[in-house]
């Protein structure tokens, strides 16, 4: 479904150029969830930019395919269209615009570019009042402007509320997990369990074991440098949460 | 705003901003005089005055359309006194001066269609027209095309004001004047009125906006052309909202519009001028002036959305919209509300205010002003409490994108006799891009110490990573664009009626294309 072959990346204007990806290499197939886990800097959240579209990265080498499109030759907002979303680090304030309005926009305009109709009125109200009560967000909090004043759990949980309603094929979930307390993790992971099915991938980006207690991958991928160093089974988490970053690089290099 | 200032007996601000181009300037007024028709004369049978101001224009005016002596009285004193005054050159604008002599300051009213058919129009606009989803017929009226429906009004679809759908376009106007007349509404002309109620006219034109006010409103004293003139009795609410597009002939109103307003004691109304649709006109110079007179607990609500023509994208041929909007409180408890979509227009010059003169008076202003390529706005209000507990309150949304530059320039003054006055002001800006310019300027005069005042100022700049995180969730550029405008001028969209904040809503979206990427 996702296949990253030798993806090579760099930020800053040409001359200061910094690359970060170094020839990552993954895939992902459908129905299966995959982690990323790796120390501060080894590249996760660049990695989320450069398959989303973000500006200011460059590719200079290897391939993003997902479900045989070429991501990288897209706009973020096609790339969307086919169903890839990214629950951000840190969410973007967005002033003035109720979270029910902003989704209700991102709905439509992924519709619209699939060519499938819009949702009516009644039926995106009830499905965001099932999804924002399983969310834990009342009613009034989907009426406030999208991440404006919330705490940072709250976003978190905004972002999940987002990606259930918009139902993307692939998902990728950028450290998600930190700064919740125990029960809005549980409530994130609930979240993406949820969606979990044959058709659909994920990529969970996290720091810690915790998270992969409550979704449980198929795969842990190690990423150090900008490159994947080690892939496992969910075990490989377990065992970095013992030996920390340092071991595991080490005994991969 | 007295003699040439912004401020009567405050420092002048004279801060203005250079750089913009004048040959641009120059090169639209070139193409203002292409357009003009050459031929005219001065035989009162004929369409056109002559070009130029002199009495004799003034006299012209006045007899076309046949008004009685005091009227003409009062534009020839009004004359004398535009001959002794200097165009004011304080506000963050910068245009060519502007020849009088090189204009005509009257049009006969029914000078006939602009195009034969719409296949005439320029694609562009008729482009535009399509993005703001307003239907071809009523295009056609606010186009000028020949043989439209006599008012927008008609020409709209009926369900859009909520009339039977049997009815055809000419019941329409008529159900509507009908239901006016039973709640003794007065909508109509002001060329009208001053034959129909010369008492009214009297006792109120140039109440609120003397003669003398400044450049332009004399100016426009002297030869305005014509406008709306509604009176609402005591007591009544007016049963729907009044719109330019409902008065016959309101296409034609001219570059010197003039606009009274009066609600008597406790009524109410709420009043919609100009529309969404890009009003192209040959005038190049448009000098409004719009009174309004609230008595006691009485209600005005003013809506305005301005998209004149703002020239290309070097500026050509855009209108310069120098207006004075004024709204007397004059009654203890009334309340004066002006609000106002901006977004056409070369240049503008508009300083909707509030005289705050009854005791427990309320003054409103809300405002959107969005300029791009090389427009240039200079607008914001001023409220003069005079009264006991008067309170005011502003909230201001600048928006500025490609190479413009938007000034909001406001004044808040408490009176000595205004016991407990509050004001509440908060301008926010936004700046797409970093060739464009927003300026607050921000006048206080207090005159008491129990005034409660408080002013808040942002200025924001639309971020890369924000229209990166809407556009990961599915909107395009534009749409992502549009999204984050209209979050940030919410506050003021949601004092607009419903139907004109959806049109609104499209219309900053059109406004702002190609402030991106
Ligand atoms: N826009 C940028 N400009 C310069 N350096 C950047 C930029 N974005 C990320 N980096 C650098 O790239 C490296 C990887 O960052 P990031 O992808 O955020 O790591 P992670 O998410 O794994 O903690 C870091 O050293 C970071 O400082
Ligand atoms: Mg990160």
């Amino acid at each position: 479904m996702l296949k990253l072959t030798d993806l090579t990346a760099s930020v800053g204007e040409a001359g200061e150029a910094r690359t970060i990806l170094n020839g990552l290499s993954l895939e992902v197939p459908a129905g299966e969830v995959h982690a990323i886990m790796g120390p501060n800097g080894a590249g996760k959240s660049t990695l989320s930019y450069v398959l989303t579209g973000k500006a200011g990265y460059e590719v200079s080498g290897g391939s993003a395919w997902l479900d045989g499109h070429d991501l990288l030759a897209l706009d973020p907002e096609e790339r969307a269209a086919l169903g890839l979303f990214l629950s951000f680090q840190y969410p973007l304030e967005v002033p003035g615009v109720p979270v029910m309005t902003f989704v209700r926009a991102a709905m439509n305009a992924q519709r619209k570019a699939r060519g499938e109709a819009e949702i009516s009125a009644p039926d995106f109200i009830k499905m965001a009042r099932d999804i924002g009560k399983e969310l834990n967000l009342s009613a009034d909090m989907l009426k406030r402007p999208l991440n404006v004043g919330f705490s940072g759990g709250e976003k978190k949980r905004l972002e999940i509320f987002q990606m259930r309603m918009l139902e993307p094929r692939f998902a990728i979930l950028d450290e998600t997990d930190s700064g919740l307390d125990i029960d809005a993790l549980r409530i994130v992971a609930e979240g993406v369990n949820a969606l979990r099915s044959p058709e659909r991938g994920m990529l969970v980006i996290t720091h810690y074991q915790r998270l992969l207690d409550y979704i449980v991958p198929d795969k842990v991928h190690v990423l150090s440098h900008g490159r994947v160093i080690l892939t496992g089974g969910p075990e490989l988490a377990l065992r970095l949460e013992k030996e920390g970053y340092d071991g595991i690089e080490g005994a991969a290099a | 705003m007295g003699g040439s200032g912004f401020l009567q007996g405050f420092a002048m601000d004279s801060r203005v901003k250079d750089g913009i181009d004048q040959e641009t300037v120059a090169a639209a007024r070139a193409l203002e005089s292409e357009n003009y028709r050459a031929g005219f004369s001065t035989d009162i049978e004929t369409e056109y005055a002559p070009k130029g101001l002199d009495e004799s224009t003034v006299r012209f005016i006045s007899a076309k359309k046949d008004e009685p002596d005091w009227l003409l009285d009062w534009r020839l004193k009004a004359y004398q006194r535009w001959l002794t005054m200097t165009e004011p050159d304080w506000a963050m604008v910068e245009y060519d001066p502007i020849n009088y002599q090189d204009i005509y300051f009257y049009a006969a009213p029914k000078a006939g269609a602009k195009y034969e058919s719409l296949d005439d129009v320029p694609r562009e606009i008729l482009e535009t027209y399509e993005k703001l989803g307003i239907p071809l017929r009523e295009a056609e009226v606010l186009l000028g095309v020949e043989g439209a429906a006599e008012t927008a009004a008609a020409a709209r679809e009926p369900r859009r004001i909520a009339v039977d759908a049997v009815f055809d376009s000419v019941s329409v106007a008529t159900t509507f004047r009908a239901e006016l007349e039973k709640a003794g509404v007065i909508f109509m002309s002001i060329s009208e009125a001053v034959h129909q109620h010369p008492d009214l006219i009297k006792a109120y034109l140039g109440s609120v906006v003397p003669q003398s006010d400044n450049y332009f409103a004399t100016l426009n004293s002297a030869v305005f052309s014509d406008g709306t003139f509604v009176y609402i009795p005591p007591g009544v609410r007016c049963p729907m909202e009044l719109s330019t597009y409902f008065r016959m002939n309101a296409e034609n109103t001219g570059q010197f519009e003039r606009t009274l307003i009066i609600a008597d004691k406790g009524a109410y109304v709420s009043y919609l001028e100009g529309c969404t649709a890009p009003m192209r006109d040959e005038n190049q110079l448009h000098a409004a002036v719009v009174e309004l007179v609230a008595l006691d607990d009485a209600e005005i609500k003013y809506s305005t959305v301005q998209n004149w023509w703002p020239g290309d994208e070097t500026g050509k041929g855009g209108i310069y919209n120098f207006v004075t909007k004024r709204g007397d409180c004059r009654g203890p408890r009334s309340k004066i509300s002006w609000t106002q979509v901006e977004t056409g227009s070369a240049v503008t010059w508009k300083y909707p205010s509030c005289i705050l003169r009854g005791d427990d008076s309320v003054g409103e202003f809300y405002s959107i002003a969005v300029t791009n390529g090389r427009q240039m706005a200079d607008t914001g209000t001023k409220m003069i409490h005079l009264g006991k507990r008067t309170r005011s309150r502003i909230i201001s949304k600048g928006i500025s994108a490609g190479r413009s530059d938007n000034t909001y320039r406001g004044l808040v003054s408490i009176n000595g006799k205004a016991a407990q006055a509050r004001n509440f002001t908060q301008c926010d800006s936004l700046l797409i891009g970093g060739d464009c310019g927003a300026h607050t300027v921000p006048y206080v005069e207090n005159r008491r110490a129990d005034a409660q005042l408080e002013h808040e100022a942002t200025t924001t700049k639309l971020s890369e990573d924000q229209l990166f995180y809407v556009r990961q969730r599915g909107l395009g550029e534009e749409d992502a664009v549009a999204l984050l405008v209209n979050g940030f001028v919410r506050e003021v969209l949601q004092e607009l009626p419903m139907e004109f904040a959806v049109e609104a809503q499209s219309l900053l979206k059109v406004s702002l294309e190609g402030s991106v990427g």
